[in-house]
């Protein structure tokens, strides 16, 4: 080993131990937690690094771009004593960066003086103000079932095949807040997802004449896995300049969670440190926090970040530590369900386990229209029932049920094939969506309606 | 606590939120270190040889090996006195506010305003003269906090003598309002007093609780109450609506007080309620909610040792203010967050885990915080209470695993939240099946003492109507319905009913949101009326289809959101309307 300093006292060559994306080194000068470092390989080439754990004898590097091609005698190591820092600057709007925040589109680094620390600072909870506008996605299983506010966190819950990208696409082409012109503009941050997905956004983007208004940073799959720890924080400190300080709405798309999370335990079980459940690490729940978390809107601010992470439930299983641990931070969910899929039904939202916890504040008189709540939750309701009367036909046979559970299955039958279904291209108004709703509640004998007011069924009843 | 900081020690290394650290000067466990010059609070947790561990409260970003650690020879400990209601602080009781002042969006790091404004001026009433003789705890006088709650302050612990001076106007709590001879020397009082959060305060007795704490949601209130110092948790999956009950009991409770811990939830949550709460009217005193609310925000993003931290902080104010008498209900939210900062932290010490990487000492913690609650009688002469109740978030809902499992062992009510249910929106989404209260006969004493003398014997008998439905519902999953005689599909019918018009309460609409005790009564009394007037006429040879059509059935279903709190005529009228229908007249059929 080669303790040979430098001028600035804070470069090294020669590590001890390499041990997958992590480095160690030892007697180094009093290295801070978190601190940014440069590697450089034996043939000059750059990686980046962050301290993960220091003392007096030995420090941990874990490399974003992974250790291939590192030795122990040759790497260089340099510690730049301030955390990993991203340079801001409104010119970056509509570039392409990779997951560490560098240009992948052939252009510059962004020239500025403005840089920050892309571990965020936690929001102070008196300094938030609550969210509360509607955004139209012209879907109606959203709009009119689960509907998104601005400043929200809003998970698509997806599997393996099912159309994620398709209506998180539609979404992001479709947004819109009524009787405002905003401008408003996308952040695309893309972890360990295959090309083919990055350039099915890229075309849709562009088809829909947004591509200039996305910024995207994009860790695809054959990208080394531990950069994506990093590319999430990227884009979200971007989104806070742009929210906070150029007072613009950013609507951040996060795509795939759960890469993200494979790439945490990965590092966690290389650390040798105590797994969680699945081999998680313990601490997954605050680290997703601190991504999630970075989603608002704040007082005397115009701006706005909302975030519609994607994450694929492994097995489609919603109770798996990624969904779970997701379902406790985000406002919500979006869940799409395979059996809805494979019957032809697009958008395949499953009714009764999505749910949007921002929407009660968010619609309503003055919002939406004064009908919504209990449209929403009688729809809810009656959608509740046609499952169980279902489950009972599947046993005792269609003929054998009652008049009234009859009625409920055309009614389940309709609100899927009308209500839910509709095409890729199809933008409908919250009143297009909420007249339809009340079209195929009417199917139901008005004595079943119990949570809709009396007002309510003589405007909007049609049975 | 920035009088005395000696420099104790010096980083060795840094993981995360533990820092170990090597010993200068002695270290006391559980005291207060401040690393860094930045002097990011933390605790020192371990004392091994010459090294000590501390966890610290704030983000150790860029501390590095050989920065001080100074001492502050105190262990973390809150601020009480009056300036505390309405407030809001972080886990180790910094006040939110004050930061925002000085950090605008954020928070940063080594901030310290403190937790009671220091120039505030509180009009101070005694009620002690020169000559009276005290003890810990007493009260020598009175300060209006808010319209609401006259803050009493207290006698501080270790103090004993005779009121030598008292001195009555407007003080800031930093001046000496009394001084009391001990025999030993003069001891001065000022209007707040410090505490250690992890020592319960004093208090004269224990005594037993036997009056419910009134949430005014129809399913805890009838079916599984809660007493004025009873423990309870909410374990639900997300989603299933623990937060809002616990926001439901926050508004609505008849506790004097309520201390409201955030314990690593959601950001907008805490905005809700802090937004929110100021605008609300507290239905039993017709004053704004948060003149009786104090809010412990320590959302998912921030440092997790200081989530730790929270629910000690959020007991030992509510303490204080039982000591004062008054009944103080706690709503944490969520304990699991607790337990897995507690889990997080013991990882980074290299503890050796027990159940589910959970520390082996994780049961006797929740033991030691569920414990603080119950109803005591005072120093001050009086009683208070504490009730505490914690959310549980169970990972994929599953109520077997630790967290759950050992808070069973350490309450006494249990409401537990229903997937199923809260996917068909049915809220509050409290299973009857699986949720209990073991406080039940001693409150249904109260009930029948000041509601009605026949609640119990309701209560008991729509319990047991739901448990056979569980048992039809079943036979209807293998036949179909049209298997049942009329009899038990209207026993199907009633229990919907119940579940629909009673135990389905929504806190949007401004009748149905809160619900008081007598009309609770009269809703439950016409359900059971109507299930024993239809069982009647389906043996006089009516159907179930006629009993169905009758106006009475819809008007039941829709009482809830018609007839208000204020509104018990109607209540009664709808009870006589059921009991004259009758088989001859053949009334509406």
């Amino acid at each position: 080993m080669d303790y040979n300093l430098h001028d600035d006292g804070r470069e090294y060559r020669g590590v001890t131990q390499i041990n997958g994306p992590l480095i160690f080194i030892e007697k180094t000068h009093p290295v801070g937690f978190n601190e940014y470092v440069e590697i450089e390989d034996a043939n000059g080439n750059i990686r980046s690094g962050q301290v993960l754990d220091t003392s007096d004898k030995t420090v941990v590097v874990q490399v974003f771009e992974g250790t291939t091609g590192l030795d122990l005698n040759n790497t260089r190591v340099k510690f730049k004593n301030n955390p990993l820092m991203l340079p801001v600057s409104r010119n970056m709007v509509g570039r392409i960066f990779n997951g560490l925040g560098e240009p992948l589109d052939g252009g510059t680094q962004p020239i500025t003086k403005q840089y920050m620390d892309v571990n965020g600072l936690p929001i102070n909870p008196v300094s938030r103000t609550y969210p509360r506008k509607f955004i139209q996605t012209g879907i109606s299983s959203i709009d009119g079932m689960n509907t998104l506010i601005r400043g929200q966190k809003l998970p698509i819950f997806s599997g393996n095949g099912l159309p994620h990208n398709k209506l998180a696409a539609q979404i992001t082409r479709q947004a819109k807040i009524i009787g405002e012109d905003v401008d408003f503009t996308i952040i695309f941050a893309a972890m360990g997802v295959k090309n083919d997905v990055a350039n099915y956004f890229i075309k849709n983007f562009e088809q829909s004449g947004v591509l200039e208004k996305v910024t995207m940073f994009l860790s695809l799959a054959n990208d080394p896995s531990i950069e994506r720890l990093i590319t999430p924080r990227c884009a979200l400190t971007f989104a806070e300049y742009l929210a906070y300080e150029l007072q613009m709405h950013v609507l951040v798309i996060l795509i795939d969670m759960s890469n993200y999370c494979e790439a945490l335990r990965e590092i966690s079980t290389l650390r040798g440190e105590i797994p969680g459940r699945k081999a998680y690490p313990g601490y997954l729940y605050s680290d997703l926090a601190s991504i999630y978390e970075r989603a608002g809107m704040v007082k005397e601010n115009k701006g706005s970040i909302t975030q519609l992470p994607i994450l694929t439930m492994p097995n489609d299983d919603i109770s798996h530590p990624i969904p779970d641990l997701t379902g406790y931070i985000t406002e919500g969910q979006i869940v799409l369900e395979r059996d809805m899929f494979n019957r032809g039904i697009y958008a395949p939202v499953a009714g009764l386990p999505s749910l949007s916890r921002l929407m009660k504040d968010g619609i309503g008189e003055g919002l939406t229209r004064a009908d919504h709540p209990h449209l929403a939750s009688q729809l809810f309701a009656g959608y509740s029932r046609v499952k169980d009367v279902r489950a009972l036909a599947s046993i005792i046979g269609e003929e054998e049920l009652t008049p009234i559970d009859k009625r409920y299955l055309e009614f389940g039958e309709s609100f899927e094939k009308k209500y839910i279904t509709q095409s890729e291209n199809e933008d409908r108004s919250i009143e297009e969506t909420l007249d339809l709703g009340w079209q195929v509640l009417s199917i139901l004998p008005r004595d079943e309606l119990h949570r809709v007011s009396e007002e309510e069924l003589k405007k909007y009843y049609a049975g | 606590m920035k009088e005395t900081k000696k420099i104790i020690g010096c980083v060795k290394r840094v993981n995360g939120p533990v820092v170990l650290g090597e010993m200068k000067d002695a270290v006391k466990m559980l005291d207060i270190a401040e690393v860094g010059e930045e002097h990011l609070i933390g605790e020192i947790v371990k004392i091994e040889n010459e090294q000590f561990t501390i966890q610290v409260y704030e983000d150790t970003t860029l501390i590095k090996p050989g920065d001080n650690i100074y001492g502050t020879g105190m262990p973390l400990s809150v601020e009480l006195g009056p300036g505390l209601l309405g407030n809001i602080y972080d886990g180790i009781q910094r006040p939110l506010e004050e930061i925002r002042k000085i950090n605008q969006v954020y928070i940063k790091r080594g901030v310290q305003p403190p937790s009671l404004s220091r120039d505030k001026k509180w009009s101070f009433q005694p009620v002690v003269k020169k000559g009276d003789k005290v003890r810990e705890g007493n009260i020598i006088g009175i300060v209006k906090e808010t319209s609401l709650i006259d803050h009493k302050v207290l006698v501080p612990v270790g103090i004993q003598g005779v009121v030598e001076e008292i001195r009555q106007g407007d003080h800031t709590i930093e001046d000496v309002i009394c001084r009391v001879d001990t025999g030993e020397g003069i001891q001065d009082i000022r209007m707040y007093q410090k505490w250690p959060i992890r020592i319960p305060r004093k208090v004269e007795q224990r005594v037993f609780a036997t009056e419910p704490l009134i949430t005014g949601q129809r399913v805890l209130d009838t079916l599984f109450p809660i007493a004025k110092g009873g423990v309870c948790c909410i374990p639900g999956g997300f989603g299933t609506g623990k937060t809002m009950v616990q926001h439901q009991l926050a508004k609505y409770s008849n506790a004097d007080i309520i201390v409201y811990i955030g314990c690593g939830e959601r950001g907008n949550e805490m905005t809700d309620v802090l937004l929110s709460f100021p605008e609300l009217i507290d239905p039993n005193s017709g004053k704004p909610l948060m003149e009786r609310t104090i809010l412990i925000a320590n959302t998912s993003n921030m440092p997790v040792a200081a989530r730790e931290a929270s629910i000690y902080t959020g007991v030992t104010i509510a303490e204080y203010y039982r000591d004062m008498g008054y009944d103080v209900a706690i709503m944490a939210d969520s304990t699991s967050r607790w337990a897995e900062a507690l889990r997080e932290l013991s990882g980074r010490m290299e503890e050796m885990p027990a159940e589910e990487g959970f520390p082996a000492y994780m049961p006797t913690k929740l033991a030691e915080f569920y414990e603080r609650a119950g109803k005591f009688r005072t120093f001050a002469g009086n009683e208070g209470s504490i009730s505490i109740i914690g959310a549980v978030s169970p990972p994929g809902g599953d109520f077997s695993e630790p967290v759950t499992q050992h808070t069973k062992r350490y309450i006494r009510t249990f409401w537990a939240l229903d997937r199923k249910l809260a996917n068909e929106r049915h809220y509050p989404a409290i299973s009857w099946l699986e949720s209990y209260s073991e406080y039940l006969e001693t409150l249904a004493e109260w009930w029948e003492k000041n509601v009605d003398p026949i609640w119990f014997e309701y209560r008991n008998a729509l319990m047991v109507l739901l448990q056979q439905e569980v048992k039809l519902q079943q036979v209807i999953k293998l036949v179909g319905p049209d298997a049942l005689p009329d009899t038990q599909k209207f026993v199907v019918e009633i229990c919907s009913m119940f579940k629909n018009a009673f135990l389905q309460q929504s806190a949007y609409d401004k009748i149905d949101s809160y619900c008081t005790t007598k009309r609770q009564f009269r809703m439950m009394k016409i359900i059971y009326l109507f299930y024993k007037k239809g069982a009647e006429f389906l043996k006089g040879k009516y159907t179930l289809l006629q009993i169905k059509s009758l106006d009475v059935y819809h008007e039941i279903y829709k009482m809830k959101y018609s007839y208000s709190n204020d509104d018990l005529a109607q209540y009664d009228k709808l009870i006589a309307k059921i009991e004259h229908l009758s088989l001859e007249d053949g009334y509406g059929l």
